[in-house]
């Protein structure tokens, strides 16, 4: 058994409850933080911690936390990351809703050791229910002295609050989550100036995913060595990761990072294998924007090395054999599995999703989608595989944010590793949907039927 | 354009307008802006489940910013509804884990049983259908939201007794519902 730093209690009944959730050891980290270390200690045992941010982009916490300008007189903000809207991706959401307090624990330690005094979950509008439920966790940390004026007597003061979104995946990225949170339009804006300078109304400001707040309260309570000392290298600690598709057993685990990605796939420990005795395809493993690996490659590397569920290893290779953590949203097809008709609904996904300033991205998502659908008519041409290939070059690294990127990268990776399979559809648009087709392109053995 | 509501029935509840209070006292003095979303979905679950040009008006008083302002954060957010919708808006998801999982039957499925296609609302202004993009339900495909409520591992009978029930029980769904949570 993999050890389990966020889920620990996940199923210890009532958890989602303050009691039961203070009986496990809850808001300890609160304890520690506010009356035996001050705010740059505890910023010193996240950086020694390793954490890196779990929102997608991996970016390590604790230099991030040590960018924060300090302005005298102006008020900083820690703002949390529930926007959760990368496909395949709802390891938030699973946390939120089952221990709420866990969110709100690292919300309290976390603003203690960026000196906020009011701090903003920003969560997706589609995530309603959750609201009430984070609103009731925060309502019990107040009537227990964990939030208000003067924390456990310290004389730190805190507000926490809830933002609910409008549903719009772009308010996802940092800066369009603070412009969203001024209730404005979710544009993103141009960097610099960062957040941690300029963000929500122009203070000092720190965005974090949801699982990055939280992973900050075992890395309180058990010091920063002893996180760094789980995982791989520089995949500290645990990592919770969405798994869905064609497997068995679907759902949320939490991993330590290094854990090969045969073992995640195939044991009985987390996703049991693939649905009705079928062979895998090929995954996504970190969510819509990461590039898709086919079967081969996501076991074992170029090189032969399995293939570690750790941020190092899953890019091993580059793009051109290798992918990327995300954000952990691991999405499993079986070898009756069209990837020409998944990527298409990847990219009227970022269409649809597109803020719209830039041309390269609002146009060339448009395109992808609109070339990717005649492809799936059955009027493709050859030259629409190459024009897609055009469409996604013109459109990374010429954006505002990586949205654009985020929208190209699984188009080049579908054509990359499954060049043949958009030919053949190409050629023959009927003879496609026969899955056993499938097995013939990808050197497969016959399927028993 | 169709105005809906007139300027006359236009209030928030009292209930609402306290809520209203609390929410603008989250931010800043002079920050009352940052309020518009959560206003919009409370004006949206009160008034009808959409929002007319006098409801955004009338969001846009209270926060003392120009209408226009409401106009253009309302048209940029999906879940907003610049058009009437039926009383229970059903929400398919149709990206990549819901659609591997059969989501095209469901739609398909949901079309035929309503007798509408995506887009529209039945002629009884009971059901909207709609297609939505993920979200994040992607270990329990397919799935549908209808209110705040997510309808999980669906099945095409799970579907039929949702629209019975749905039918039965009459109500308008908002966002604002309370929701009974599935295990996963
Ligand atoms: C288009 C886009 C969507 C994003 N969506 C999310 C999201 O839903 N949740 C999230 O935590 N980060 C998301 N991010 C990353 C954030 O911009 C930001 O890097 C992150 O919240 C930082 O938190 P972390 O350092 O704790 O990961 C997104 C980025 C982009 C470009
Ligand atoms: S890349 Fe796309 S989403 Fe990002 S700012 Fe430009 S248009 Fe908007
Ligand atoms: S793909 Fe449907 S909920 Fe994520």
């Amino acid at each position: 058994m993999g050890k389990k730093l966020l889920l620990e209690h996940d199923n210890v009944p009532g958890i989602q409850g303050y009691d039961v959730y203070r009986q496990m050891g809850g808001y300890a980290s609160v304890e520690k933080a506010l009356k035996t270390m001050n705010p740059n200690a505890v910023v010193e045992e996240v950086k020694k911690s390793g954490l890196r941010g779990r929102g997608g982009a991996g970016f390590p916490t604790g230099m991030k936390w040590s960018f924060l300008a300090k302005p005298d007189g102006v008020p900083r903000h820690l703002v949390c990351n529930a926007d959760e809207s990368e496909p395949g991706t709802f390891k938030d959401r699973y946390l939120m809703s089952r221990i709420p307090h866990l969110l709100v624990e690292g919300m309290i330690t976390s603003s203690f050791a960026l000196g906020a005094n009011t701090s903003y979950i920003y969560i997706r509008g589609e995530y309603y229910y959750i609201v009430r439920i984070l609103e009731k966790a925060i309502a019990e940390a107040y009537a227990h002295g964990w939030l208000g004026k003067n924390i456990l007597g310290t004389g730190y003061n805190l507000d926490l609050y809830v933002q609910v979104g409008g549903g719009a995946y772009i308010c996802g990225e940092e800066t369009a989550l603070l412009e969203s949170l001024e209730g404005k339009r979710g544009n993103p804006r141009i960097k610099p100036p960062f957040p941690a300078v300029k963000g929500l109304w122009e203070r000092p400001t720190v965005v974090n995913n949801v699982e990055t707040i939280a992973a900050v309260v075992p890395i309180v309570n058990n010091g920063g060595d002893a996180y760094a000392a789980i995982g791989v290298g520089k995949s500290t600690g645990t990592k919770l990761i969405s798994a869905s598709g064609h497997l068995n057993k679907p759902g949320v685990y939490e991993i330590e990072l290094g854990l090969p990605v045969e073992e995640f796939i195939y044991s009985e420990e987390y996703c049991g294998g693939i649905r009705n005795g079928r062979e895998l395809k090929a995954v996504v493993a970190g969510g819509s924007s990461v590039p898709i690996l086919p079967k081969h490659l996501i076991l074992n590397t170029a090189a032969g090395e399995p293939r570690l569920m750790s941020y190092e290893s899953l890019a091993d290779g580059g793009f051109v054999t290798g992918t990327m953590m995300g954000s952990g949203g691991f999405i499993a097809m079986d070898d009756t599995t069209s990837i020409v008709k998944n990527l298409y609904t990847f990219t009227r996904f970022y269409h649809h999703e597109s803020c719209g300033q830039c041309s390269p991205c609002r146009e060339g998502t448009a395109w992808m989608e609109k070339v990717l659908h005649k492809i799936l008519d059955g009027h493709g041409t050859l030259a629409d595989v190459d024009l897609l290939w055009d469409l996604q070059k013109n459109i990374e690294g010429k954006t505002i944010c990586p949205l654009g990127e985020a929208a190209a990268w699984p188009v080049a990776a579908a054509i990359r590793h499954f060049r043949t399979e958009f030919e053949e559809f190409v050629k023959n648009p009927t003879r496609i949907k026969d899955v056993k087709h499938y097995y013939r392109l990808n050197n497969l053995p016959e399927p028993v039927m | 354009m169709n105005t809906g509501h007139t300027q006359q029935e236009i209030k928030f509840s009292d209930e609402s307008l306290e809520l209203v209070r609390n929410i603008i006292a989250r931010y800043p003095q002079g920050k009352q802006k940052s309020a518009l979303l959560p206003l919009l979905h409370l004006a949206q679950a009160e008034f009808d489940g959409w929002l007319s040009v006098p409801v955004m008006d009338y969001v846009a008083s209270l926060l003392s910013i120009k209408p226009i302002e409401v106009y253009e954060v309302a048209s940029f957010y999906t879940m907003f509804n610049l058009k009437p919708v039926g009383k229970c808006l059903i929400e398919v998801c149709q990206t990549s884990s819901c659609w591997l999982l059969g989501a095209e039957d469901i739609i398909k499925h949901l079309e035929k049983k309503l007798g509408i296609k995506v887009g529209e609302t039945t002629k009884d202004g009971m059901f909207t259908l709609k297609t939505v993009e993920c979200l994040g339900s992607c270990g329990t495909a397919p799935m549908l939201m209808c209110g705040a409520q997510f309808h999980e591992n669906l099945t095409i009978e799970k579907v039929d007794t949702l629209l019975t029930d749905l039918k039965t029980e009459g109500k308008r769904k908002t966002y604002l519902d309370e929701v009974k949570i599935d295990k996963y």
